[in-house]
């Protein structure tokens, strides 16, 4: 009853009030979405589609895929033992030609030569012969050129990287290989990546704690101080925050040289000079530098909004102060530290100028190798596959962390 | 409102002024070049030498840029329809694998100069040659004073030499080295690396020194960790060191088994400027202009002609002097195009040990 009372109103024009109402929210809503989307938009155009076609790469076999066509089609009745009859052959040997034409062919032969060292050459030198064929047949030419051709694992390569999809990037990503019998651990002398991984998680965790170590006094005595004082600590806290990471980088460089400062000072005092630059610790000495006002900030605007009335309150009640501390206090600031060390940890694990530059070989963390794929192997889908185990072992623990602390009970401040 | 009026009218008049006085500049301007090298005091050679008379010749304005070798950044641009690089420097290996991936124009010789003139091998497709540089060790003659190193298995002896050294951070020319101080003769290098064994037998060799090797990845790096004193032998790009020399550092180069290479002029593919990139190359491939390089930094020309035209005094340091090429070991690009990736891949693991 009282329903169709409100939809036959009118407004003091005529329009029905419903109506009215609907445009009015119409317009408000036009509005809220007129202010998300610039950054929506710009999430989508930075973020989500640069990582869908990293994705993409991570699994397609971008330099084969297309231009091995015929010889897909060829081997697709191969049962993958022995070698192929000379429709393989003559197949490889025409799209071979094409992508000669186009300049492709080189691009084919490096994708093989990632899953089969040494094919770089022989498929060089195959082409230049099959290009002053007119017509076949090609079998006898290619196992007279090189007893290469005669190797069915290089014929499974070939047949493998002529479909669409690989699973090769993920798994080297994982040191794994798709073996004859199934999936297998490359040999040992290969394995690099879980070891990376391992590193990565292990440093970011290592800094995360130290930087709580020592972020969390200082937060409380920045949060307890009398305004002027206060904001002059602030000051030596920010400052360096302020300053760019390289910068700061390179001063962790000199100082941590072995003729540097803090080395002389040790020699003075000591008579001895340590091992500081090029080694973990000087990595995770700077890492932590770096990082301590990312930890620090959250922890002390949530201690901010802690009354001191509190911890008086508990000490009238009869708590010593430890545990006025452990009870009453530090539960108020689990929030900050969650979101503190949460930021730390993720920030760290992307980590990859200051362990190139302070820390030794085996400080590089899952950057350096995206960087280096991406740059000196021209191994695009590596670098992705890289990236994106990172990314996912990432989200895990972010779920993982969800769980136990609870997102929700995070605050910045 | 008048005021307003004249002064937005005035405000746009200057501004129309100001772009018109502009217009002549924007057309000079839109003459430029940028050169990617290797940095530090080789590109400082290339400025001297090439650059700045060039430009002062031609009013083409350049802008420099440097890298270590990532031809990955190529191929990004090249992917993405912008690619804003014209000229490169590329050593052999890069030459080789940036024309096998697509990612460098073929050379038209006409375009620059008489292919023949070219020393062997520095005429490739994709890339024209214009320095010698050698891969060489050096080290501080503050520090090993009576005695120094002479041979590369002093390089690899920590018992008679001690001392931090710092070696190039890829497996390339590292290899090599650890066979030959490993008692490899240098002509069968390429066939035993070829071997699961020999890759084996290097590793192991690199072994004995690992605990003391700091790596380095740009080849302004050595001079500098031998000056502060972070290490007391390194590998390095021999003029590097000369340089560093000449600006009265105490260092000593040890020409034995010198890794003999070449750098070269690359365009990369799908430059926006490639007549003036030509125009580039054909300067700096001139005998009288390639000369000059020489004289900022110890590379020996590539240009017959240009060889003729250095300074006698100055031969001795080159590369190509012929009592430091006596040992000298020439690469096996093919066998780097075939193995770097899985070699990498294996140096990688064993680093990170």
């Amino acid at each position: 009853m009282a329903l169709a009372e409100t939809a036959n109103f009118m407004t003091i024009d005529g329009v029905p009030l419903k109506k009215r109402l609907a445009q009015a929210e119409r317009s408000r809503k036009l509005k809220a979405v007129g202010l998300v989307a610039p950054l929506f938009l710009f999430v989508v155009l930075t973020f989500l589609y640069p990582l869908a076609v990293m994705a993409l790469k991570s699994v397609t076999n971008e330099e084969t895929s297309g231009r091995l066509t015929r010889t897909g089609a060829a081997l697709a009745g191969w049962d993958g033992q022995g070698i192929p009859d000379e429709t393989g052959f003559a197949a490889l040997a025409e799209d071979l030609k094409a992508a000669q034409q186009k300049r492709e062919a080189g691009e084919i032969a490096k994708r093989i030569n990632s899953e089969f060292s040494g094919a770089m050459s022989k498929f060089k030198g195959i082409t230049r012969k099959v290009e002053a064929m007119e017509t076949g047949p090609y079998k006898e030419l290619f196992l007279s050129t090189d007893k290469v051709w005669s190797d069915p694992a290089l014929w499974r390569v070939i047949k493998s990287v002529s479909s669409r999809y690989t699973p090769y990037y993920w798994l080297a990503a994982l040191d794994l290989k798709q073996g004859q019998a199934g999936i297998e651990r490359v040999p040992a002398d290969q394995a690099v990546f879980i070891d990376v991984y391992t590193r990565t998680f292990w440093i970011a965790g290592v800094v995360t704690l130290f930087t709580l170590l020592l972020g969390f006094p200082v937060a409380h005595l920045l949060a307890t101080q009398p305004a002027r004082r206060a904001n002059m600590l602030m000051i030596l806290v920010m400052l360096p925050f302020w300053t760019s990471l390289l910068v700061r980088t390179t001063a962790w460089f000199v100082l941590l040289r072995t003729e540097g400062p803090l080395n002389d000072l040790a020699e003075l005092l000591v008579d001895h000079r340590f091992e500081m630059i090029f080694t973990r610790f000087g990595t995770i000495v700077a890492m932590t530098h770096i990082q301590l006002p990312f930890t620090l900030l959250p922890i002390y605007s949530v201690m901010k909004t802690i009354p001191p009335s509190h911890v008086r309150a508990a000490r009238s009640l009869g708590a010593g102060p430890f545990m006025a501390f452990w009870r009453v206090y530090f539960p108020q600031t689990v929030p900050g530290i969650a979101a503190g060390c949460l930021l730390t940890f993720i920030l760290c694990l992307g980590y990859y100028i200051t362990p190139a530059l302070v820390g030794g070989p085996r400080d590089q963390m899952v950057s350096y190798y995206v960087a280096y794929y991406m740059n000196n192997i021209i191994n695009f889908g590596q670098a992705a596959a890289l990236g994106g185990v990172l990314l996912i072992i990432t989200m895990v623990l972010y779920w993982l962390y969800n769980r136990l602390v609870g997102i929700d009970k995070m605050k910045l401040g | 409102m008048r005021n307003f009026l004249t002064l937005t009218a005035s405000t746009l008049a200057m501004a129309i002024a100001v772009t018109a006085v502009e217009i002549p500049g924007a057309v000079a301007q839109d003459k430029q070049l940028t050169i990617v090298s290797w940095g530090g005091a080789y590109q400082e050679s290339q400025r001297k030498a090439y650059y700045e008379p060039y430009a002062a010749a031609t009013g083409v304005k350049i802008t420099e840029e440097e890298y270590d070798g990532e031809l990955g950044k190529v191929k990004a641009m090249k992917d993405a329809g912008n690619v804003t690089w014209d000229v490169m420097d590329v050593d052999t290996a890069h030459a080789l694998a940036g024309c096998d991936e697509g990612l460098l124009e073929k050379l038209d010789y006409g375009k620059i100069a008489d292919r023949a003139k070219f020393l062997p091998n520095t005429a490739l497709d994709c890339a024209v040659g214009s320095i010698a540089y050698s891969t060489i060790f050096a080290y501080s003659a503050d520090f090993y004073k009576e005695n120094p190193p002479t041979t590369i298995k002093d390089l690899f002896d920590t018992a008679k030499y001690p001392g931090k050294r710092a070696l190039l951070k890829k497996p390339f020319g590292n290899l090599e080295w650890a066979l030959v101080a490993d008692g490899v003769p240098i002509d069968k290098v390429y066939e035993v690396l070829g071997t699961e064994e020999g890759v084996e037998q290097a590793f192991k060799k690199l072994d004995t020194i690992k605990g003391d090797i700091v790596w380095w990845e740009a080849g302004a790096q050595p001079p500098e960790l031998l000056a502060n004193g972070e290490v007391v032998m390194t590998s390095a790009w021999n003029g590097r060191i000369g340089n560093a020399i000449k600006e009265g550092k105490n260092f000593k180069i040890v020409w034995d088994h010198q890794e003999f290479d070449w750098d070269l002029w690359a365009i990369p593919a799908g430059t926006k400027n490639l007549d003036l990139a030509y125009d580039f190359i054909k300067f700096a491939s001139d005998p009288k202009n390639m000369s000059q390089q020489s004289k900022y930094i110890a590379y020996a020309p590539t240009h017959v002609d240009a060889i003729a035209l250095v300074d006698p005094a100055i031969a001795p340091t080159l590369p190509t002097f012929p009592d430091n090429m006596k040992t000298a070991i020439s690469t096996d690009w093919t066998f780097w195009a075939d193995n770097n990736e899985e070699l990498t891949k294996r140096f990688n693991a064993w680093l990170a040990q």
